[in-house]
């Protein structure tokens, strides 16, 4: 072969080999061309939904938590803004190193990794989870200044619940808390599912808190890569949450609680005769619900929970104690109203009355002599009432407590209200399957053994004794506009001569030298209270104790003390707030509860009387629309 | 032969030589470029720096060098075929010694004004020393095992050493850009078949002992991308995401959501044509895959009308390098095939990737230019 022929046969063979990888290079850029079709045309749609998808995040917008006013528009729950640190696990990539790179910053406790543990499993990849809230300045710019190497980290302005008034008002708030798993399953609103979102865990803030609460928006919101929002594309603010007024008085509450943390633990209600509105409504000790708005630690929690004060139950409303002498007014109506006495009913007391083979004795060893019943009242002689309570049975006392708001709960708008106790044989056969004993009517008659109220319904009583209809306690006032308190109620069905008797008694008590707590009256003319003094034995006296002298409240233990109770009200002319003080283990009702009741009664007249006077003196033009919070008035 | 009526291109003058380039090409060229620097523009956020502006640079100063190498006798360059080859592997073996590490492997030399990828400017020496070699072979040559060997030498090298950087992408276009020739050199197909079951042999061995961790991972997460969705099969997800989302028409320059808002990775380099197509749509790619398609003719014709076989085979194979380029690119951020990290030369941002086609094209060029010289078997002619 020639070379001539050989150089053609390679060109040839060239020419055929180029033309095969020409070949090869159209149909592998007619793949291209097909996949490209493939994706951009045939798969368009869902590729461009996942374009949306990437882009758009969809987030739903918390709305402010409505306002908690008093009677006065005083704030007692208002928002403050909080710095929070959020993550978005999907664009964090390893959640872990980020949080240990944000710990470095912000140092998080171990409650702290188990909640964001918790929030990471429950919510969706997109949704932020707050890592840590209520940072400090210096925190959120640590962070601000890293944010470059912490991918899905952000930093949020929130809102968190502040109480202005913290303990004084702890009980009647509540406080807010993120939404539990039972929460979650009780309702199916989205808010709940959104980290950091507090609703109500008590008081006014759980009872009120759908209103509270309001109704989620939603923001749509484009985001780049690594979570940044680059632009807001549309916002729907939901529905805010709503103001929500209440009958409380913040000053007098203010004042109230003052007043009773002096003593180691106690309540007290004050109470509008006429409408039924709770001017305040206290338990101490009590607890800081600020603490618990962002995140009460572990070992502050622990420390309220074992304390013997029990501060974390509102004795006001939870509490259940004899009411001792305070009950006498019920067995005294019971009586009048019974017809088999009146009010020139005599009795003398010698210190005790024997029935069977008991011995039952008054508080006064040696008897108060003869007393008709506003004297019985004013002495609170034990043994007037145990007649009384012979000659009438059980049954007529029962009835009288019911219809006076005791022994079932009174409906307060407050979680966790207890309804206390008012026994009868029936009830006696139903609960213990035991024969009432007629000795337990006479116990019954003074406001021990099986009775028990709580202070609530000891305003209530007093409240309705004072006058004379059968007012509900009620905290709300009014709810933007969807709910008015209502304040006239009907009349008691109680003969007015007879109350009289009662009330005369009431004012005996406080306003009669010798009276029980005469030595707490007031003395401003206009002003003056009625009221009932009440010391609850809580142990058992024996007759060996009784023969060798019963010991004085001073010598026991706190736990092994009398509780004192006192209920009044003001003014006696024309009554307008009734009041119902318990000190627990206070020995004395009329020497220590007594004083109290005063006090805060003075208080409230004291507090009407300076309001009046601003109202009626032309205001200045910077005077503050809102009542000083901070001052008592006095 | 006895009938050559050609005239001696190489005592051309500068003047004759210029009017001999293909200024169409040249144009084809700076237009393909251009779209590049729009991506690049677009890839910023609608700025210059830091990308479109050294990108043009860059261009000028490639462009002059093609047209230079252009206007240089052809033969002279079949002269530097082994020097330049021996160089480049130097610079190879330096790169492997002292290179910098970028992305997790040993790429780059820093030589002050350029951050130099010698693997880059391998692709082009490789093509040259290949078509060098094949120049003055008969088929009875490529027919002769003991002839093939040595060629099989200059390919092995550089694979090797660039496979050890570790450079998957790269290595493979070596490969086949090299295989290429071999074939148009006329080896047969059955040699091609042996070499194959070699490698398919080879492939488990190499999986086990040669490929890095994050290497199987990408081919594992090519064969199922939603294995790990938002590690390697991320970048694919969402290029794919961009692709479908640009739709016919894309969503307009600038607007692409998936590149600006950086769903998209590397829109500036791997996956430039990626952000293209999200904002020109199927409309958009066709026609820069037409443009590219045109690239690719107007090699082949260059190859088609050069009379000596170093010419032709020098043509092909810078075709062939810049369809090998295309090809893995397009496919690679489409999910056809796993992510081997190769540029879109002339649109994708990257120094060495752009003076190496355009030292290609400076061949190719050439080749046009000096398509008609006389050359010897043993390629010295006359120059």
């Amino acid at each position: 072969m020639s070379a001539y022929d050989r150089d053609a046969e390679r060109q040839r063979m060239l020419s055929r080999r180029t033309l095969v990888l020409g070949g090869m290079q159209v149909a592998a850029v007619s793949a291209l061309v097909g996949r490209l079709y493939y994706l951009q045309i045939v798969e368009r749609d869902r590729y461009s939904m996942l374009a949306d998808d990437n882009r758009i995040s969809l987030r739903l917008v918390a709305p402010p938590r409505g306002q908690i006013l008093d009677r006065f528009g005083v704030p007692l729950a208002v928002n403050e803004q909080n710095f929070s640190v959020t993550v978005v696990s999907e664009r964090a990539g390893d959640v872990r190193q980020i949080l240990d790179e944000v710990g470095k910053l912000v140092p998080l406790t171990e409650a702290d990794e188990r909640r964001i543990q918790r929030d990471l499993q429950r919510s969706r990849a997109f949704a932020p989870i707050t890592i840590k809230e209520n940072l400090s300045w210096d925190q959120v710019s640590a962070i601000e200044v890293n944010l470059p190497d912490l991918p899905g980290i952000s930093i949020d302005v929130g809102q968190v619940r502040s109480y202005p008034f913290g303990e004084a008002l702890a009980h009647v708030l509540g406080y807010v808390g993120a939404a539990t798993d039972k929460d979650l399953e009780k309702s199916d609103d989205p808010l709940l599912t959104l980290p950091g979102f507090r609703i109500g865990k008590g008081g006014v803030e759980k009872q009120f808190d759908s209103a509270l609460r309001g109704a989620a928006g939603t923001q749509q919101l484009e985001v780049n890569a690594v979570g940044r929002v680059i632009r807001e594309l549309s916002r729907d603010n939901g529905q805010p949450g709503r103001e929500t007024t209440l009958t409380l008085d913040a000053k007098l509450q203010h004042y109230v609680h003052q007043r009773l943390s002096a003593e180691m633990s106690a309540a007290a209600v004050v109470i509008d005769v006429r409408t039924g509105g709770i001017q305040a409504l206290c338990s101490c000790p009590a607890f800081d619900p600020n603490q618990f708005a962002v995140g009460i630690g572990y070992d502050a929690y622990q420390a309220l929970l074992k304390d013997e004060r029990t501060p974390l139950i509102n004795k006001a409303i939870a509490g259940q104690y004899p009411p001792g002498s305070t009950f006498k007014m019920i067995t005294a109506l019971a009586a009048l109203e019974s017809g088999i006495v009146n009010a020139d009913h005599r009795v003398t007391c010698s210190g005790h009355i024997e029935l069977g083979s008991h011995r039952f004795h008054c508080w006064r060893r040696g008897g108060h002599g003869t007393l008709d019943m506003v004297g019985a009242l004013m002495n609170s002689c034990d043994v007037y009432f145990y007649d009384l309570a012979q000659r009438i049975g059980m049954d007529r006392i029962a009835a009288m407590a019911r219809k006076f708001g005791l022994g079932d709960k009174v409906g307060l708008e407050l979680p966790g209200e207890r309804p206390g106790l008012v026994p009868d044989p029936a009830w006696k056969r139903r609960a213990l399957k035991a024969a009432w004993h007629p000795g337990e009517t006479l116990i019954a008659s003074m406001g021990q053994g099986y009775v028990l109220a709580t202070p609530l319904q000891l305003a209530v009583m007093t409240a309705r004794l004072a006058s004379g209809h059968v007012v509900q306690p009620h905290l709300a006032k009014s709810i933007e506009g969807q709910y008015r308190e209502q304040t006239e109620w009907p009349r008691i069905d109680v003969k007015p001569e007879n109350l009289a008797v009662v009330l005369k008694g009431m004012n005996a008590v406080t306003n009669i030298p010798g009276g029980t707590a005469y030595k707490s009256r007031i003395t401003i003319p206009g002003m003056e209270m009625a009221g009932k003094s009440g010391s609850a034995q809580v142990r058992r006296i024996s007759m060996a104790e009784r023969s060798s002298g019963v010991r004085k409240n001073e010598d026991l233990a706190w736990r092994e003390r009398d509780h004192a109770l006192f209920v009044a009200f003001a003014p006696v002319d024309a009554p307008k707030y009734a009041c119902a003080v318990f000190v627990e283990h206070g020995s004395s009702g009329g020497g220590v509860a007594g004083p109290i009741a005063r006090d805060i009664l003075l208080e409230c007249q004291m507090l009407d009387a300076a309001r009046a006077s601003v109202a009626q003196q032309p205001e200045p033009a910077t005077a503050p629309s809102r009542p000083d919070a901070g001052s008592t008035g006095q | 032969m006895s009938l050559d009526l050609s005239i001696d291109r190489g005592a051309m003058t500068i003047g004759e030589k210029l009017g001999q380039i293909s200024w169409s090409l040249v144009l084809l060229i700076t237009l393909v470029a251009s779209i590049g620097f729009a991506m690049l523009y677009s890839a910023a956020n609608g700025h210059f720096d830091p990308w479109a502006s050294r990108q043009m640079l860059r261009f000028g100063v490639g462009l002059v060098a093609m047209l230079l190498i252009a206007l240089i006798d052809i033969r002279f360059w079949m002269k530097l075929a082994y020097p330049l080859y021996g160089i480049v592997m130097l610079l190879l073996i330096g790169v492997d010694l002292f290179g910098n590490v970028g992305k997790g492997a040993q790429r780059w030399i820093d030589l002050g004004i350029i951050q130099l990828q010698p693997s880059e400017i391998m692709k082009v020496t490789l093509v040259m020393v290949l078509a060098r070699y094949f120049h003055g072979a008969t088929l009875e040559d490529s027919g002769r095992i003991p002839f093939l060997i040595p060629p099989l030498l200059l390919v092995g090298a550089p694979v090797a050493l660039v496979l050890a950087q570790p450079n998957l992408g790269t290595s493979l276009m070596l490969v086949m850009a090299a295989g290429a020739l071999f074939f148009l050199s006329g080896v047969r197909l059955w040699k091609f078949g042996v070499l194959i079951a070699a490698i398919i042999i080879a492939v488990p061995l190499t999986w086990q002992f040669v490929l890095h961790d994050y290497q199987r991972d990408r081919v594992e997460t090519f064969l199922d991308p939603d294995s790990d969705p938002l590690g390697t099969g991320y970048h694919i997800t969402q290029s794919k995401i961009a692709f479908g989302s640009g739709g016919l028409m894309g969503k307009g320059f600038l607007q692409g959501t998936q590149s600006h808002l950086n769903f998209l990775p590397e829109k500036q380099t791997d996956f430039i044509f990626t952000m293209l197509a999200e904002e020109f749509g199927l409309v958009g790619s066709l026609f820069f895959l037409f443009l590219y398609g045109l690239l690719l003719l107007y090699g082949f014709i260059i190859a088609g009308r050069c009379r000596h076989q170093f010419g032709k085979l020098l043509a092909l194979g810078v075709t062939v390098n810049l369809f090998l380029y295309l090809f893995i690119n397009v496919a690679m951020i489409m999910g056809l095939i796993p992510v081997v990290g190769v540029p879109l030369p002339l649109i994708s941002y990257g120094g060495t990737a752009t003076l190496g086609v355009m030292i290609g094209f400076g061949l190719l060029l050439s080749v046009h230019v000096h398509r008609d010289v006389r050359m010897s078997r043993r390629g010295m002619g006359d120059l």
